[in-house]
Order: structure tokens, then sequence, then C-alpha cells
């Protein structure tokens, strides 16, 4: 299997005045395609940064990183912000959906920052909703939707732009049980398809549906199981 | 990102503040209508006064006599009569930029038909006079060279002399009583209007020049002339003319050396220059205040936008987590500024449009319009826009989408 991501040695150093805090201290790990993966770890232990990190919304102080065979720790913003469109797509917590602007426009953002025309756009955010199961809520607004459809809207998403990774930061957070287990079955299904997926969680039984557990602590990668 | 979805995106932002957008148009809003309203009421101004000075007519200069002194008592300027009808045609025949003069004398006195009199002014001309000052006749014929040669009694009246002799009747071919000497009514002159100096030009009567010599003006010489009018052949040469007449009149007058002239000339593009300096003036003066208010409005702008930035932190953030660059971020907060003031400038312009013809309509002042300046106006509220929109929208640009994305 190609490797989708590979990290070699990744340090991450924030400096506070004259306080420095190391927050990852040299990680290194690979993530084939087709994977799905959960990045553990209690609140502090680098989880989040190293998320930045792959999410290409912020970058190493040393180390390399390789998305796709790229090396992104030469590129400039944006170089970076096209990554972001092309390679990577988002899940949240908050969701973080437009307000006042219908589920169908929501999921065609990243085709507009991709630069497609307004058919194209149109045709593959529709497929996409259809893939997440929400087909006949195109017009609805966020706040007409409830918390799992949401959260589907958000990953219709980050699948319209055929994304080589998926990266979901705690989707389950503000979810009730029913709707996790459904969002969860999503990912699953997805992930059958071939959809390489990493996901952010602290909750082990979240963490379980995953095929490879990476549990951070401290900066470092504490444990690798499949 | 194609331009139509920035604009998408930048209306339906404004449209979910309606009413903050409404109140922050508001400035740029009342910052336009006065630009355009003062404006037209500026140019309707200086159109009055054009209009006036050209009922003078064009490139004009005037010679009058200078004063002289009798027993001690110097008379004021004009009170000396040295200019003669022959002066008159040397400065047609030897004066190359000239293109036309006319001599005239100047009375007044009553003048009666029937059993109605009104007090006047009585010029004496030649025909060029009226082709001077590109005066017209509504009715009947003008005043001709054998008028002038053979001294003929005829008169041309202007309107208000006509109206308030004859009211509404026709007055040509009747005769007229000036000074008891009978005239005969020949013809009624187009309407001119006020003078610059606000007097009625049409309260005047006209006689040929020779008429007016012998008969009305006493005189030691039948061949005196009150003042000269004369017409430079173009703007450019109107200064070339009065020299040319004033050498020429030295040397005709004998005035060498120190002596003081027996005449003056007076250039009426001089008159013209004052007006003008006086409406630019004027304008630059409305420009000044209508852009400090413009000026107001554009911080309100700024002020808003600033606003709009920090409420939709996470929205910036998102979009720059989907893959929104600095420069697509850039333009849409900028799209938005602008859309603003141009949509305020919209309003605006219609408002100052309306308020000046209200304005025109209550004065009874023209006003003028132009395309000019609405275009000016219409891209000044664009480049206010522009100018107050791109520091909110660099500081939109500039965020670091971790801190944007978590921002509550």
């Amino acid at each position: 299997m190609s490797k989708v991501i590979a990290l070699t040695d990744i340090r991450r150093v924030f400096t506070m005045g004259d306080q420095q805090f190391e927050a990852l201290k040299g990680v290194s790990y690979s993530i084939s395609a087709g994977e799905f993966v959960a990045i553990m770890g209690a609140s502090g232990s680098g989880k989040s940064t190293c998320m930045n990190i792959l999410g290409c919304l912020d970058r190493p102080t040393s180390g390399q990183y390789l998305l796709d065979g790229l090396d992104v720790g030469a590129m400039n913003t944006n170089q970076l912000a096209d990554i972001r469109n092309k390679k990577l797509g988002f899940v949240f917590q908050g969701f973080n959906l437009l307000a006042r602007t219908p589920a169908v426009e929501n999921v065609e953002l990243p085709l507009v920052y991709a630069g497609l025309h307004s058919r194209e756009r149109r045709e593959k955010a529709l497929a996409a909703m259809q893939q997440v199961g929400l087909a006949g809520k195109e017009n609805n607004h966020p706040s007409q939707l409830s918390g799992g459809q949401q959260q589907r809207v958000a990953i219709a998403r980050a699948l319209v732009n055929n994304p080589a990774v998926i990266l979901a930061d705690e989707p389950t957070g503000n979810l009730d049980s029913s709707s996790t287990a459904e969002i969860m079955s999503l990912f699953t299904t997805l992930n059958k398809q071939g959809i390489t997926i990493i996901m952010v969680t602290h909750e082990h039984d979240v963490a379980a549906y995953a095929g490879r557990q990476i549990t951070f602590r401290d900066g470092n990668i504490i444990g690798d199981t499949k | 990102m194609d331009f139509l979805q920035t604009l998408k995106i930048a209306l339906r932002a404004l449209r979910t503040n309606k009413m903050r957008s409404f109140l922050t148009m508001l400035g740029i809003i009342i910052g336009i209508a006065s630009v355009i309203a003062m404006m037209a009421v500026g140019s309707g101004a200086s159109y009055v006064i054009s209009q006036q000075i050209a009922s003078i007519g064009s490139n004009i200069i005037l010679v009058i006599p200078g004063s002289t002194t009798s027993g001690g008592l110097r008379t004021g300027s004009g009170g000396a009569q040295t200019l003669t009808s022959d002066d008159v045609k040397a400065i047609m025949a030897e004066c190359p930029s000239v293109d036309l003069a006319s001599g005239t004398v100047r009375s007044s006195g009553q003048v009666v038909y029937g059993n109605m009199n009104w007090s006047t002014v009585i010029m004496g001309g030649t025909p060029e006079l009226f082709e001077i000052r590109e005066w017209g006749i509504a009715n009947g014929r003008g005043i001709t060279q054998q008028d002038v040669d053979g001294a003929v009694k005829v008169c041309l009246l202007g309107q208000t002399v006509a109206d308030n002799l004859f009211g509404s009747a026709d007055p040509v071919g009747n005769i007229v009583r000036i000074k008891k000497i009978p005239f005969t009514v020949i013809g009624v002159l187009e309407r001119k209007g006020q003078s610059p100096q606000g007097t009625d030009q049409d309260d005047t009567l006209f006689v040929p020049l020779r008429t007016a010599q012998r008969n009305l003006v006493r005189s030691q010489h039948t061949n005196n002339v009150g003042a000269l009018i004369v017409k430079a052949k173009s703007k450019e040469l109107l200064t070339k003319a009065e020299e040319e007449i004033n050498s020429l009149l030295n040397q005709r007058h004998r005035i060498t050396g120190g002596k003081e002239p027996d005449f003056s000339t007076r250039n009426l593009s001089e008159i013209l220059a004052v007006a003008e300096q006086s409406s630019k003036a004027m304008s630059l003066l409305l420009g000044a205040v209508a852009s400090i208010s413009l000026i107001v409005g554009g911080i309100g702008i700024m002020n808003i936008m600033l606003v709009s930035v920090t409420e939709r932190t996470r929205e910036i953030g998102i979009r720059m987590a989907i893959g929104a660059k600095k420069n697509d971020i850039l333009l849409q907060f900028m799209t938005e500024a602008v859309l603003l003031t141009m949509l305020g400038g919209l309003i605006g312009i219609a408002l100052g449009a309306g308020g000046a013809m209200v304005v025109s309509r209550m004065l009874e002042w023209p006003t003028l319009i132009s395309f000019q300046s609405i275009s000016i106006a219409f891209v000044f509220s664009g480049a206010v826009g522009i100018f107050f929109g791109f520091y909110p929208a660099r500081k939109a640009a500039g965020l670091n989408p971790i801190d944007a994305l978590r921002y509550e």
C-alpha cells in the first residue's frame, strides 16, 4: 500500500515570550492509503498540534512531512491553501458550517475555491450529499438540521473534492450516542470504499471503530496498535 | 474563485444584516447626495453667470472717454467727449484683430405713446452694435446703415419698453415721441434679461447713431460718440486688439510722453475671469464639505467592516481550512465594502438628483446634473470603499486559520 502520509522526526516548538514549549518532540509515523486511524491522547498530549500539522494549518518547526508524496514543509501559505483544498477534507467537532447558507452550498464551498463552474459544483455537491445519505436536504439551512445531519453535511463537504485524506477532529464530540453511532458507521462505510480517514478522539469506544490507534502523551507517541 | 461567487457571498453577508448595512451606507448616501446636489446647484449658478455674461456679447472691449478738466473741476471718467465716429472707422480699418466696432451715444428720457409714457435709456448705435452684442430682432426689422446715414427717425424697442408702452399690442409701425420728437417703431428686440450687474438690459430703446447725435444728445460736435464697443476676432486676440486700439487712439489723439490718455479701454473678459474664479472657489468649498462627509462615511464603513471581521472570524477560519487563499478572503471583504459604498453611492446619486430638482422647483434656480458629476460621485464612492475596506479586509486575510477556527 502506498503511503499517504509520512512524518519523519516532526518537532513543533511554541515560543511564548521567553518561554519555549515543545508540543511535539520528534514524532515519526506513516499512514497508508485506505487506513482508518484514530489519534488518541489526553489534552495537551500533542495530538491537536499533530492534527494541525497534518491538516497543513500549521507547519512543523523541524522534520519532514510528505503528503501524498509532496513535501509540505517547503510550501508557502498559498500552496498550503491549495493542498488543503485538493488533498484534504476537514470534519470538525463543532461542524463549522456556514450559517444562513443552504446545505448544498456549504458542500460546494471547497469547489468554489477550487475554481469550478457552478453547474459542475452543483453536480458534485449533490453526489456527495447522496453519498452521506442527505438527499432531499439540499436546501435546508444548518439551523434546520439535527446535529448528526449537520455533521453529515460537513462530511459531504470534506468528501466533495475527492481528497487523499479526511481529517476529523473529535467528530462526535458534540453528538449524542445515537448520532455518534450513525456518524461512525458512515465513516466505516466510507473507509470501506477506500477513503483514508484520520480521526482525533479521546473516547475509546469511538476509537474502536478505527483499524489503528495511535496514542500520544507529552509530545511523543506511546502506542500504535492495529 | 470567480467574481460572481464573491459578489454573491458579499450580497448574502449584507442581506443578513439589512439594518446595519443600511445604517452603514447612510454616511455614504448623505455624502454622495450632498456632492450631487451641491454640484448641481453650483453648476446651475455658474450657468446663470455665464448666461448673463454671454448676454453682453463675447470678446468685447469697451472704449470710454476719459475725464476733462474745466475751470479746475475734473469730470469723472466718460465725462469728456473725445471719441468720434472717425475713431470707430479708423479702428475698423486699421486694427487687424478687431472684427467689428460701433460708436454709441447714451441718453435717457421719457418715451410717450398715446396716453402711456415710460422713462428709459436711449441708445444710439449702428447696425454693428447688434451684431457685437449678439442681439436679434424679435419682431419687425433692425437698424440699417441707411437709417444711420440718413439720420432717420426710427427706433427699436427693448422688450421691457415695448411691454410698458404697448402691452400686448404690436408696436411695429406706430409712432412714439422721444423728447417730444416723433419716431417710428421699426422693431422689437429679443429678450436679453439681466446684465451681470443686475440691470435690466431690455429696458432700453435704440435709435440710429446719427439720429441720436443730431436730435437727442447735446454736444459740441455731432460727430462725437459716447463710448465705443468693439468685438475682437477671437478670445485669443482680445488682448492684442486692446493693445492695437490703445496705440491707434494714442496716435490719433496725439497722446505722447507723460500725457494722460483721454480715453480708456475695458476688457469684458476680466469680468468673466472674476466670475469664473468666484464660481471655482464656490465649487471648491462645496467639494471640501462633501469630501469631509464622505470621509466620515468611509470611517463608518471601516468601523462596521472591522466589527464584521471579528464577528465572522470563525467563518474566515472555515473558509481558510477549506482552501481559501489570503487573496480570496481579502477580495471577499473588499467586495463587501465596495458593494456597500457603491450601493450607498447609487442611492445617494438618486437622492441628490431628486434634492436638486426640488431645489430648482422651489427656488426657481436652475440646477445642472451632469453625467460627469454622477460618474465622479460613483467612482468616488467605490474608491471610498476600496480605501476604507482595505484595512479590515487585510486584517481578515491575515488571520491564522487555527486561531480563527477556535474563535468563539
